[in-house]
């Protein structure tokens, strides 16, 4: 191996894998054991019982929907304030990092104190007919509030780092607005997008403290995948709460795959020949 | 296509970048902005380009007011000092964005004909495939200008071009350049720090100071009569000598010089290394060598003169001279100006 300038490697790379072994990889071997030990037709029963599969269902439109909101709400957003200079910028820059600080319980109140029948926004989505609170929409609006400093943060500095000569010179050699952005723009964005998009998703699958004050949590309705394994858990039925978590898992691991091989495909150009 | 600039003015928050600037641009001409940093010389380009607007005055394209033309109607030619190639398209793709994107529709086969008809001017046949990534500084330079040259500009804007490329490289580019320009006959602008650059390949030389046109003129024009110390020392190691001139002759040291048309009064002779000429007896400005610096094509000698000015000479390499010789510096021509 190559001498490096910095020494340690052998330090740093033992504390590295002790810290993911312990943190990371530990508690999900645990679940996989705790998920195994049931037994292949335990498991395919719990995972595929019908309320088990309504909850993935209003689990994965919700984060679909929230996410799909986030990617033209975020992108806006971020295109904004690396494009424009206006007064509130940087205040409007810290507010996204919000949902990250926030206790994800406090906006779930909030939240539903908001979009509740009697609430600001509630009160007036209600005489429009549209109820928000204790249906899958509140869940959706709980999911893109937690999920959209992951696509602001994503594209952000992807943006800022757009040479502007790049612009210029689609620009003179006659290209439209709309051209340069679909030909130029968008297709350098792709990879952070898609790394935006999947955190921005993962995270709404995952997400709990939020959702659950404004979901309802009526079973086959507007109970989310992650509320089924917690109750589960408080009914000491460690097994059947490992067996639902495992999906979410598994779910996670492949979306996290295909994303990467997206990007891969995104990033071709960058490899060198 | 002829191009026009009449009094433009450019002004950045409070600094002026051009002040009034009037230049014509023959049709088929190549020419070369030539100054230091913050000169304005890229300035004017991208406003002849439009990609910046003048504050005042006039640019004319032929006889078609430009002034406030988009730069994507203006049918201009723009390569980048960093080339700014799509790095996400190959270089194929690169070359064929303005055609994809043009009002005017063309087949893909017409599109690829085309494609490979510039690879071979700019001589890159068979990298069409590769990535801007792929390829070295010099070549993805000449990728930016075919791809420039794809949409048929009707004049070529080029922001030194070659500022980001190794010596040698950049001799070979200027030369193919000048190729390619006499052989399409686009009219050409070019801006540059470099003054060999600017010499090597221009009809037409325009040497900005300050926003300002200082002197312009064929390259001979400007090497052999700079009409200003700048110019003289923009152009090339220089040294400054002062002289008194009285009836004509401009007295430096115990040497004397013809300086007709000078006012009687102190002046600065302004004098090319190579100029200048060192005898251990003689007619001159006494001084003593500092140190000798040798080249392949000559010996450097740095040289003070008793009023502790450093001069530099070029001489033969078979003059003798060491640091500490004491001799004379004689002045074979030199450009006088009046003292300012």
């Amino acid at each position: 191996m190559a001498r490096r300038v910095l020494p340690g490697l052998p330090l740093a790379l033992g504390i590295t894998l002790v810290y993911v072994s312990i943190i990371v990889v530990l508690p999900l071997s645990a679940l996989v054991y705790k998920a195994a030990s049931l037994g292949f037709e335990d498991y395919w029963r719990i995972v595929s019982s019908g309320r088990a599969l309504a909850s993935y269902r209003v689990t994965a439109l919700s984060a679909l929907a929230a996410t799909a909101f986030n990617l033209v709400f975020g992108f806006a957003l971020a295109w904004v304030l690396v494009r424009y200079r206006f007064p509130g910028r940087r205040f409007i820059d810290a507010l996204v990092d919000l949902p990250f600080a926030l206790p994800t319980a406090v906006a779930g109140i909030a939240l539903t104190a908001l979009f509740a029948p009697n609430g600001w926004f509630g009160s007036i989505l209600g005489e429009a007919g549209i109820t928000v609170a204790y249906t899958p929409l509140g869940i959706m609006i709980a999911m893109a509030f937690t999920s959209l400093p992951f696509i602001v943060r994503t594209i952000q500095p992807v943006l800022e780092d757009l040479d502007p000569a790049l612009e210029e010179a689609a620009q003179s050699l006659g290209g439209s607005d709309a051209s340069i952005f679909a030909r130029v723009i968008l297709p350098l964005l792709t990879p952070a997008i898609l790394a935006g998009v999947s955190l921005a998703f993962a995270r709404s699958l995952g997400e709990f403290g939020a959702i659950i004050f404004i979901a309802g949590n009526q079973p086959f309705s507007t109970e989310i995948t992650a509320l089924l394994a917690f109750i589960r858990l408080e009914e000491y039925d460690y097994q059947a709460a490992a067996a639902i978590a495992s999906v979410l898992l598994i779910t996670a691991f492949l979306m996290l795959a295909v994303t990467n091989i997206l990007q891969a495909r995104a990033l071709r150009y960058t490899a060198r020949g | 296509m002829k191009i026009r600039l009449d009094t433009v003015v450019k002004t950045f928050d409070t600094f002026r970048a051009v002040h009034g600037v009037s230049l014509e641009i023959e049709s088929g001409e190549l020419v070369a902005l030539l100054g230091p940093s913050g000169s304005g010389k890229t300035t004017i380009l991208r406003m002849v380009a439009g990609l910046e607007y003048a504050d005042g005055g006039k640019i004319y394209f032929g006889d078609e007011d430009a002034t406030d033309i988009p730069v994507r109607d203006r049918g201009v030619g723009f390569v980048f000092q960093h080339y700014a190639l799509f790095p996400h398209m190959t270089v194929a793709e690169n070359i064929a964005f303005g055609m994809k994107v043009s009002k005017v529709k063309r087949s893909k086969a017409e599109i690829a004909a085309r494609v490979a008809d510039l690879l071979r001017l700019v001589k890159l046949d068979g990298l069409g495939e590769r990535f801007p990534g792929q390829i070295s500084g010099g070549q993805r330079q000449r990728v930016a200008l075919a791809r420039a040259l794809a949409v048929d500009p009707k004049v070529l804007l080029l922001d030194e071009p070659f500022g980001a490329l190794d010596a040698n490289v950049r001799r070979d580019l200027r030369r193919w350049l000048r190729e390619i320009h006499e052989e399409l006959a686009i009219t050409t602008l070019f801006v540059t720090h470099d003054q060999e650059e600017a010499l090597d390949l221009a009809d037409r030389v325009v040497i900005l100071k300050d926003g300002k046109i200082v002197q312009q003129g064929t390259p001979e024009e400007v090497c052999r009569e700079p009409n200003s110390p700048f110019v003289m020392g923009f152009l090339g190691d220089t040294n400054r000598l002062p002289a008194n001139v009285s009836g004509g002759r401009a007295v430096v040291g115990n040497a004397a010089l013809p300086a007709p048309g000078v006012a009687d009064g102190k002046a600065e002779i302004f004098v090319r290394p190579s100029d200048l000429d060192w005898t251990e007896h003689g007619d001159g400005v006494p001084a003593k060598i500092l140190r000798v610096i040798d080249r392949p094509d000559g010996r450097r000698l740095l040289a003070a003169t008793d009023q502790g000015e450093t001069l530099e000479l070029d001489v033969a390499p078979e003059i003798q001279a060491k640091a500490g010789d004491e001799g004379f510096v004689t002045v074979r021509r030199g450009r006088i100006f009046a003292a300012g």
